[in-house]
């Protein structure tokens, strides 16, 4: 301690000794300046320019225009709209299914032979992998005459079907697709989770005389929560945020029925359908609003965990 | 244990389950298999219509070394480790910084600035797609590496400082208070005190951050265009629109692009699973 009381900087004594009586109050502000700054200058600033754009006309480059709520009122009546729309809560509804999908596999995997733990890496797999090269790799499985998936339907007598031709099961298609990773996914958060399951009481269980479903849904499960409320956010955040899948095998087609908020968003801002980056911002403000309902509900749930504390 | 071990069931069941296990692997993996014995076959086994047999010959070597010496993917592989790198350097400190700041002392908006992190995490990408271009467009950056990289480290902060902030939480305080009654500045306490004490959420992040990083997609076509700056995923596309309907080409510059991810997992897996399952255990 001597040493920070000599005199080293001269004109900077005062301003040191006012640090040192200050430290603890204002030493978690210093650590915070720079992850503050890029957060504000990149994440929170943006999200109310895009607000404050989305009441514009603008094509990225000209003068804008006030429009009010002229670009929401567009959307409205915009069929295109509509169809993104109702195909993020397919995209909702459907993603969820990755987590009994990853509760199944967990269960599955949940044993103690040789190689197990090779064998758990290895259904991990797909979540490490680009969504690029799943996009990629499921448009080939789906090839309307030399894909996979044609060639077995071909064994049960089918005539085989364009999955990502087909206007109505095209978003189904490429859900499926996103699925596999996903389920990965869930599948490692339910083992970890299966992990730190109370063994004594399920043998306490076992006494009792419960065993398969009933012993999954009221002993196992609920010893789950955590891994589920995880499984649950990370969900919901994969299936608002689904683009590159739909970029990668579809761009949005066909005939434009597998587009959702995301993508539509940004064919709509920055792709040769036009710069209308005032109507790409209220499209993305709606899909923020969306977000918003779940974001709210994480951050409720993680404020009473903190009370409890 | 659950379901009951299978050591305890009939020794019937304990067959069945040994010999489902690897065939349910190769089903659940069935889209990768395929892709890896596309990527060794010849070019004439897709035109003689030999999509799903097995290799009319063996061409690992002259397909990989096509993606290797006569494409732009090395080109991509480079930018996409100078992108990610950086990256996860820059999201890992300051978020542990951020982490310790959140972590350890109390202030009165102490909770709603983690909160506008957890919050700001979750935001959909399309909200800042319009003003983070511009701004990068306006800071002469657009198109470049370093525009890319700032932009994740901001975004990915979100995450890593909710992460951080949980393990220290964690972490003993008394110790905290120890260095506290031995006089020892804070930034010190968190060099040397807690710094340490992080290692294997440092490692967790890192691994988990490189592949999230290099696994994107979107903010690759939104900031950046060609082979200076793309990173691989992006550059995959164009390598495809070069070879269209060379499947084998196409395959073998899949699993290039994948290999990286892949790599880390397998080596750092006890970090990787670590970073995943953050909260999911206590």
């Amino acid at each position: 301690m001597t040493t920070a009381a000599l005199p080293t900087t001269g004109p900077d004594r005062g301003g040191r000794s006012w640090y040192k009586r200050n430290e603890i109050a204002v030493t978690p502000w210093l650590f915070l300046a720079p992850a503050i700054l890029f957060f504000a200058v990149y994440v929170i600033f943006p999200i109310f320019q895009s607000i404050n754009i989305s009441f514009y006309d603008w094509d990225g480059l000209g003068e804008a225009t006030y429009v009010g709520l002229g670009n929401y009122a567009e959307l409205m009546d915009d069929g295109a709209f509509e169809v993104s729309l109702w195909n993020n809560v397919k995209w909702l509804v459907f993603y969820l299914l990755a987590i009994p999908g990853g509760l199944f596999i967990a269960l599955f995997l949940n044993q103690t032979v040789t190689g197990i733990r090779i064998y758990k890496s290895l259904f991990f797999f797909p979540f490490v992998i680009s969504q690029v090269v799943v996009g990629l790799v499921f448009s080939w499985f789906y090839l309307p005459n030399e894909g996979l998936l044609n060639a077995i339907l071909g064994w049960f007598g089918s005539d085989g079907i364009n999955v990502l031709g087909d206007p109505t099961l095209a978003t189904y298609g490429i859900i499926a697709a996103g699925l596999w990773p996903q389920t990965a996914y869930c599948m490692i958060l339910y083992l970890t989770g299966l992990n730190a399951v109370d063994p004594e009481q399920v043998e306490a269980a076992r006494l009792d005389g419960a065993k398969g479903w009933k012993m999954l849904w009221y002993v196992i499960v609920p010893q789950l929560k955590p891994a589920t409320f995880i499984a649950f956010v990370v969900t919901i955040i994969g299936a608002l945020r689904s683009f590159d899948l739909i970029s990668i095998m579809t761009n949005g087609g066909p005939f434009g029925q597998t587009r959702v908020l995301s993508y539509y968003m940004f064919e709509k801002a920055l792709s040769e359908y036009g710069f209308r980056m005032g109507y790409g911002a209220a499209i993305a403000v709606v899909l923020f609003l969306i977000m918003m309902i779940f974001i709210a509900y994480f951050l409720w749930s993680m404020w009473k965990e903190e009370k409890a504390r | 244990m659950f379901p009951t071990p299978i050591q305890k069931r009939p020794r019937s069941a304990q067959l069945t389950y040994q010999s489902f296990l690897p065939l349910a692997l190769v089903m659940w993996l069935l889209p990768l298999i395929a892709v890896a014995v596309f990527s060794i076959k010849p070019a004439s086994d897709f035109t003689q219509g030999n999509y799903w047999g097995p290799p009319g010959s063996f061409e690992l070597f002259n397909n990989y070394g096509q993606v290797f010496f006569n494409s732009d993917m090395p080109r991509y592989m480079l930018n996409s480790f100078l992108i990610t790198i950086p990256t996860v350097i820059g999201a890992v400190a300051l978020s542990a910084m951020a982490g310790f700041a959140l972590g350890i002392y109390k202030f009165r908006s102490n909770i709603w600035i983690f909160f506008m992190f957890v919050a700001g995490n979750f935001v959909p990408f399309q909200i800042l797609m319009v003003p983070v271009r511009d701004l990068t467009l306006d800071m002469g950056l657009y198109n470049t590496k370093t525009g890319l990289v700032l932009f994740h480290v901001a975004f990915q902060t979100g995450f890593c400082t909710l992460f951080m902030r949980n393990f220290i939480r964690q972490l003993p305080f008394p110790l905290i208070e120890a260095a506290r009654v031995e006089g020892i500045a804070e930034w010190r306490i968190f060099w040397y005190v807690v710094l340490p004490l992080m290692k294997p959420a440092l490692a967790a992040l890192a691994v988990l951050i490189f592949t999230f990083i290099w696994n994107d997609y979107f903010w690759a076509v939104v900031l950046t265009q060609g082979p200076e700056s793309q990173p691989v995923t992006a550059g995959i596309t164009s390598f495809n629109a070069q070879y269209r309907a060379a499947y084998h080409l196409m395959s073998a510059g899949s699993i290039v692009a994948a290999l990286p991810p892949v790599a880390m997992f397998f080596l750092m897996q006890k970090h990787f699973i670590a970073g995943l399952t953050l909260g999911a255990v206590k």
